[in-house]
């Protein structure tokens, strides 16, 4: 922890930013010292990605300075923010994965051997010092795609160092990240800022900013609301923070009532796009009244599990029942007939359609269902009583029924396709990543609304890569492993680490030594494999 | 309010495409009438306008008789105009449909480029059609020649939606080739199979009773009647009916309708053939203005039917006001070459010169500093795009 108080190396003052119809910055006053780990904590909307846009270069404030280093700058675009030692690190990489680890490092700020040809060899041993020195090896001739996303992280944190920064802006690092990776990538952090950078984190998962911030600040609604050291406060008094009230985390799931199987797989295998065996002979069954949810890593095997039952994509063997039906093979239309809903864990991709209102996607699995068609015409009327009614009953905040979608924050748009999903009449429902870059107050009514489905007897398969979020809710938690199922534990009483370790291993019970190790060893096993 | 502000969001590139099109056809015509040995003369743009405006709707700008300048003078020869609008309607009329032909492509996410190709067969099969039912009474001969006509070209376009839902063929580079494809065959066809005896030129047989009766003045057809009921008809059918928000989800996000439990493969062919029956529907039109399917019958209207439907913004109403203004382009180019002396050719450079300007969106909003907006559709999106590939 710092506790020597020193000149901040970056101060924003009295920042206004106002947007048509919004003030999404209202006098924001931040200050960053040398060697500080600086918490940015705010819903979706709050204001930090604009204050970030501003101190990057991307948007001219209506009003406000800043400083750096005491002085007063103006920042000119990103160039000029890379110039001065500011450095983005953004939570989509942006990397270019067919290249090589110096390639994409030496992208956008070439070292010259002579005015015509790179100096590859300085650039490499650069790249290898700047490694050794943050604790970790890279070898710069691999490629990116080969890399895990913890190592691609880590390149990221390279390309920033390379350019000689000293701030460094994190958006939401550890978004697509294993409990294990992300212990890693704390530690290169704290090294960072031991050796006087400063990191600006931004997330919005409490337990994290509690973990790695020397001090964290909260906005809400385009102002800072509070800034706190971390042994002064807990996970409760940032949520309130940053959401304005109270705020239940963790939602009482109380007690469940299984009945009978409703969801029945059997001997699944599924190819992927490129003819990989990407699930292998998987074999399990989600009850009636009960959540059933899957760990692993990203890229286990998970997304093309979730795409086989759900009717996008067809399985290469095994057997799916839902209720007493076989729906092997069936399409999303048959599926959602016999009864199954599906929350898809690419809401831009396959959940909504961005440039239509919000009424019509409101009724995007339904449109040909009375009473949304009459015959082959819509009707119109009802599909706006029940968008309005919808709005109402979900929370969904929006200008109107016709609003379009793209428009919506994420949260927003979430509710919409559980508002959606969540209506029909059902026997299965398929959750895949349901919260995913959500704020806790999304969170927190999308979980009720699916504790509320698990008591109504929805036989409910969560998919996420939030650990957390599938020990929190699911009845029992299946790990998947490199296309199969390592192991089943019950979901009340599993304890994290022991899930963590069966999802960067496929194995239980090592010792922990031994288990971190193979952790790094694994960590780009994935990649190699897809 | 925010219905005026998406219909200004909607028409403000098409609106500045026009515009710049106009100012840089201007700078031609100063050029043109250099070349021609005539002295510079800066207001020559203004006066080709004129008479385009005025060849095109009877509305009279400037009284050339008055003095040496111009003057600006509002004057409608109410006979003069009521021609003009005939002349601008019944150019306009087959430039709505092909224009349709592209525009609900677009909504599906589709380039049909295939309009040249489907308004040849649309009306070969409507010339061939009109011929046989030559001696039926006019209402059933001319019902059966537009109806073969718009098979005709629906059959034209399922093919290269087959070919796409099928084997991923991409539909730009299969219609290109459809288009040649039917421009030989049909001539082909007309100079050995279906040729007359008589003209001196290769022909078909006169189509006799299946000829557009005319309705008002010289050549307001039944094709004018049939096109205004069709923009009505192709709206409900768009944003009222279930299979157009299917059309319009594939379109808009494909991944997102094959989850909706849409089945892509059908709605792309079923929109293929929609759109060759709006073209082909052109080509019976316009054959059966002729009377006859001639040997060397060349077409510009489906390819203007690009422009007319990203000028419209592949929206029923926007279409039909773009149809409108390249077809008042087209009626009033004979009076601008009369009055101003300039080649009627400049009319195809200025359609082009919109067509670049709408396809130039990134840059003139950069330029012009409009700023984009969320609701804006991209039919350019589409055109860049090489849609469907993979699994449909």
């Amino acid at each position: 922890m710092t506790q020597i108080v020193s000149a901040p190396a970056l101060e924003m003052r009295g920042i206004t930013k106002r947007y048509p119809g919004v003030v999404a910055n209202d006098g924001i006053d931040l200050e960053i010292r040398p060697g500080e780990i600086h918490a940015l904590l705010g819903e979706n909307g709050a204001g930090k990605s604009t204050l970030m846009n501003v101190l990057y270069g991307l948007a001219t404030p209506d009003s406000g300075e800043i400083l750096l280093d005491g002085k007063t700058v103006t920042i000119d675009g990103p160039a000029d923010a890379i110039a001065r030692g500011i450095s983005m690190v953004h939570q989509h990489f942006m990397l270019v994965p067919v290249l090589s680890v110096a390639d994409n490092i030496l992208l956008g700020d070439e070292t010259m051997a002579n005015p015509i040809f790179l100096d590859r060899q300085e650039a490499r041993r650069r790249i290898v010092d700047l490694g050794k020195r943050f604790g970790f090896d890279i070898d710069p001739e691999m490629k990116v795609e080969s890399l895990s996303v913890g190592w691609q992280q880590r390149v990221e944190l390279l390309k920033a160092l390379y350019r000689s920064a000293r701030i460094l802006v994190l958006d939401e690092p550890t978004a697509v990240l294993t409990p294990q990776e992300t212990k890693d990538i704390f530690a290169v952090l704290r090294r960072l800022a031991d050796e006087g950078h400063s990191i600006i984190f931004i997330s919005h998962k409490l337990f994290e900013v509690l973990e790695i911030a020397d001090r964290i600040t909260v906005i809400r609604r385009g102002r800072v609301v509070g800034t706190r050291v971390p042994s002064e406060t807990n996970e409760a008094d940032l949520a309130e923070l940053m959401v304005g009230r109270n705020v239940q985390l963790v939602v009482d799931r109380g007690e469940s009532h299984p009945g009978g199987p409703a969801l029945i797989v059997r001997n699944l295998r599924v190819t992927d796009d490129r003819g990989h065996e990407s699930v292998k002979d998987v074999s399990f069954e989600v009850r009636a009244g009960e959540i059933f949810g899957i760990a692993g890593v990203a890229g286990n095997g998970q997304e093309e599990l979730v795409e086989a039952l759900t009717g996008l994509r067809a399985p290469s063997s095994g057997r799916v029942t839902l209720g007493d039906k076989d729906v092997t093979r069936h399409g999303p239309r048959a599926l959602q007939k016999a009864g199954m809903s599906f929350v898809p864990g690419d809401r831009h991709r396959f959940g909504l359609v961005l440039s239509f209102p919000l009424e019509d996607n409101l009724i995007l699995t339904q449109y040909d269902e009375p009473p949304y068609s009459r015959g082959l015409v819509r009707n119109d009327g009802a599909i706006h009583a029940w968008a309005n009614k919808a709005i109402a009953e979900y929370d969904i905040r929006t200008p109107s029924a016709t609003a379009i979608a793209g428009t919506l924050s994420g949260g927003n748009q979430q509710k919409t396709i559980v508002a959606r999903e969540f209506s029909r009449k059902l026997t299965a429902l398929v959750l895949d990543q349901p919260t995913r870059g959500l704020d806790v107050g999304s969170i927190e009514f999308i979980h009720r609304q699916v504790i509320a489905k698990r008591d109504a007897g929805a036989a409910i398969l969560l998919v996420s890569a939030e650990l957390d979020e599938v020990l929190e809710l699911s009845d029992r938690v299946a790990v998947m492993y490199r296309g199969e199922i390592v192991g089943v534990v019950d979901g009340p009483t599993a304890e994290r680490e022991e899930v963590g370790l069966l999802m960067a291993t496929g194995r239980r019970g090592a010792v922990a030594g031994v288990a971190l190790a193979a952790a790094t060893h694994v960590a780009a096993a994935p990649g190699d494999e897809a | 309010m925010t219905n005026m502000r998406r219909i200004w969001a909607l028409s403000v590139i098409p609106i500045v495409s026009i515009i710049l099109a106009l100012l840089v056809g201007s700078l031609l015509i100063i050029a043109s009438s250099l070349a021609t040995g005539d002295s510079l003369n800066l207001l020559l743009p203004f006066v080709a306008y004129e008479s385009l405006l005025e060849g095109a709707t009877g509305l009279s700008l400037i009284d050339l008789n008055a003095a040496d300048v111009p003057s600006l003078a509002l004057s409608v020869d109410v006979e003069r105009a009521a021609r003009a609008v005939t002349n601008t309607l019944a150019a306009a009329a087959p430039l709505v449909l092909t224009g349709l032909a592209v525009g609900v492509g677009f909504k599906a996410g589709l380039f049909n480029i295939g309009g040249t190709g489907q308004v040849l067969v649309g009306g070969f099969t409507a010339a061939l059609m009109g011929a046989a039912v030559a001696e039926q009474p006019v209402p059933v001969a001319v019902t059966l020649a537009l109806v073969a006509g718009a098979l005709g070209g629906a059959f034209y376009g399922f093919i290269p939606g087959a070919l796409k839902a099928f084997t991923g063929a991409h539909e730009v580079v299969s219609t290109i080739m459809l288009n040649s494809l039917a421009a030989f065959i049909i001539v082909g066809l007309v100079n050995d199979v279906f040729k007359i005896t008589g003209p001196t030129f290769a022909r078909t047989a006169d189509v006799g009773n299946a000829a557009l009766p005319i309705l008002f003045g010289r050549n307001g057809s039944l094709g004018i009647l049939v096109v205004l009921a069709i923009i009505p008809i192709t709206y409900f059918l768009l944003f009222r009916t279930t299979l157009g928000f299917e059309i319009r989800t594939v379109g808009a996000n494909p991944s997102a309708a094959r989850y909706a439990g849409m089945s892509p493969r059908w709605l792309i062919i079923l929109t293929m053939s929609l759109c060759g029956l709006f073209a082909g529907l052109a080509g019976a039109i316009e054959i059966l203005t002729l009377g006859y399917y001639p040997a060397v019958f060349g077409t510009s209207i489906g390819f203007a039917g690009i422009t007319v439907a990203l000028l419209g913004r592949a929206h029923p109403i926007g279409i039909l006001l773009a149809g409108l203004m390249l077809g008042g382009m087209r009626a009033g180019a004979p009076s601008m070459q009369i009055t101003a002396n300039i080649p009627i050719e400049i009319i195809d450079v200025l359609q082009g010169l919109i067509l670049l300007f709408l396809a130039a969106e990134i840059v003139i909003r950069r330029l012009l500093r409009i700023r984009a907006d969320r609701i804006t559709p991209s039919e350019l999106g589409t055109v860049a795009r090489t849609y469907g590939e993979g699994t449909v």
